[in-house]
């Protein structure tokens, strides 16, 4: 029920967008994600961008996986 | 898909896992309060990857399962109605109420449409001017914004056949609620991230402090789990209790402020029942007095009719984490997600679905 995906903006038209993931377009509203721009990602929930995806933190997290999995030596 | 497949790597798994097995020294119990998680859990096989002193149990984060058969049965009555196009999300139409269900409703000349989204909504209610469209208000915080929004938009086009039946439900009074009864006895809490998107991570500082609870906010990809997993039992391992995030790329301390305010602006909170719970005070959401001509409650005349809980189901007991399915007589007998006897087996993301489709045949 909570699904939300991340999805790219394409373009941006008023509160409305274009959104693509896996090569899927589809319109989203803005209206709850108003400071979102073109090329960022955000969480699609029922037709509505609820939040902004922060890829910096995407990232670190990555890498901070990639460490344990080095560091973590098997038993 | 990115941000997607990264987070599904198996190899950076077993370095979460070996950290888990690491730091779990300690006999825990988690609650993954979000059937979003409980999916991912099962379909993954995740519990088969923590150690035995570990235990993971589902909680009432599912919409769909938790609505009751009295609410159901406002829904189901609506879409008896001439002149009404129900909308709805899918996952609502098997769900038996106490007689029938919308499915049923729709097959019996009621119209019934399922939308993915409120948007879907608003249009139905634009193309068909002679028609009342209602809206089936189910969901958390996560979803509640997209209704209010809906509302404001209805209003702002002076549409007038647009209506919610509001059975919205919110998180952490659930919580607090199930915490209060004593049942179930938890060591940490897998906080619903979609939810805490919204209404962010801070939401969840009462249950550290005030019960002494540590609390992750958790994404939706097997990686998310893991990382969550393993700061809760760090948490346990150091005597901790606080709020961290396990997913960061989605969730803030302070949550999305907007949605919040579009969400209070249409609604306030309000009593709620639960399945299995009962009514608990301001855990609901229903439509301010300003915006009373979109609630579907107080415009249309409608009977419900008795309310009847369906024998031998222990969904309720499932939701608050005191049974888990296979312990239901009639789980993969009689209740099946073709035949489903209640709404944890017909939701995606009910328990009963999870363990039917993901689990052994005696996993319990």
């Amino acid at each position: 029920m909570c699904l939300a995906v991340p999805v790219r903006i394409k373009s941006i038209e008023g509160t409305e967008a274009e959104v693509e993931a896996g090569g899927i377009t589809r319109k989203a509203s803005l209206i709850l994600t108003p400071q979102a721009k073109v090329g960022d990602y955000v969480l699609l929930h029922a037709g509505y961008a609820i939040n902004i995806v922060n890829q910096a933190e995407a990232e670190q997290t990555l890498a901070l996986f990639s460490q344990m999995s080095q560091l973590m030596e098997p038993e | 898909m990115k941000l997607v497949s990264e987070f599904r790597q198996s190899e950076l798994a077993q370095g979460l896992v070996r950290s888990i097995r690491r730091h779990a020294t300690k006999e825990a119990r988690f609650m993954e309060f979000c059937g979003g998680h409980t999916v991912v859990i099962m379909k993954c096989g995740l519990r088969q990857l923590l150690p035995p002193t570990l235990t993971l149990t589902a909680g009432p984060g599912c919409p769909v399962c938790v609505t009751d058969n009295a609410d159901l049965d406002k829904a189901i009555a609506l879409a008896k109605l001439p002149n009404v196009i129900v909308a709805s999300f899918g996952d609502m139409l098997r769900v038996p109420g106490s007689c029938s269900s919308l499915q049923e409703a729709k097959a019996a000349g009621g119209d019934v449409r399922i939308v993915y989204s409120t948007l879907d909504a608003l249009t139905l209610a634009r193309e068909n001017p002679e028609k009342s469209v209602v809206f089936i208000g189910i969901g958390f915080e996560t979803t509640g914004p997209t209704v209010a929004a809906s509302v404001l938009q209805a209003a702002q086009e002076g549409l007038t056949n647009y209506y919610v039946l509001s059975l919205h439900k919110l998180c952490p009074p659930i919580i607090k609620a199930l915490l209060d009864s004593g049942e179930v006895n938890l060591q940490g809490l897998i906080c619903p991230g979609h939810v805490s998107a919204v209404i962010g991570a801070n939401a969840w500082e009462f249950i550290a402090r005030d019960y002494g609870i540590p609390c992750v906010v958790s994404g939706f990809e097997p990686l998310d789990i893991l990382q969550c997993v393993d700061m809760l039992a760090q948490q346990v391992a150091r005597g901790e209790a606080k709020v961290e995030i396990a997913y960061r790329r989605g969730v803030t301390p302070e949550g999305n402020q907007t949605a919040i305010k579009i969400m209070e602006q249409v609604f306030e909170p309000a009593p709620a029942r639960w399945r299995g719970i009962g009514e608990v005070a301001g855990s609901g959401l229903k439509l301010r007095p300003e915006f009373e001509r979109f609630d579907a409650e107080l415009n249309f005349e409608f009977d419900p009719g008795p309310t009847i809980e369906h024998k031998g189901c222990l969904c309720g007991d499932i939701l608050r984490g005191v049974k888990t399915p296979p312990q239901c007589s009639l789980f993969r007998r009689v209740c099946t997600p073709i035949n489903p006897v209640g709404p944890c087996m017909v939701s995606s993301e009910g328990s009963c679905a999870a363990y039917y489709h993901y689990g052994e045949e005696n996993d319990g």
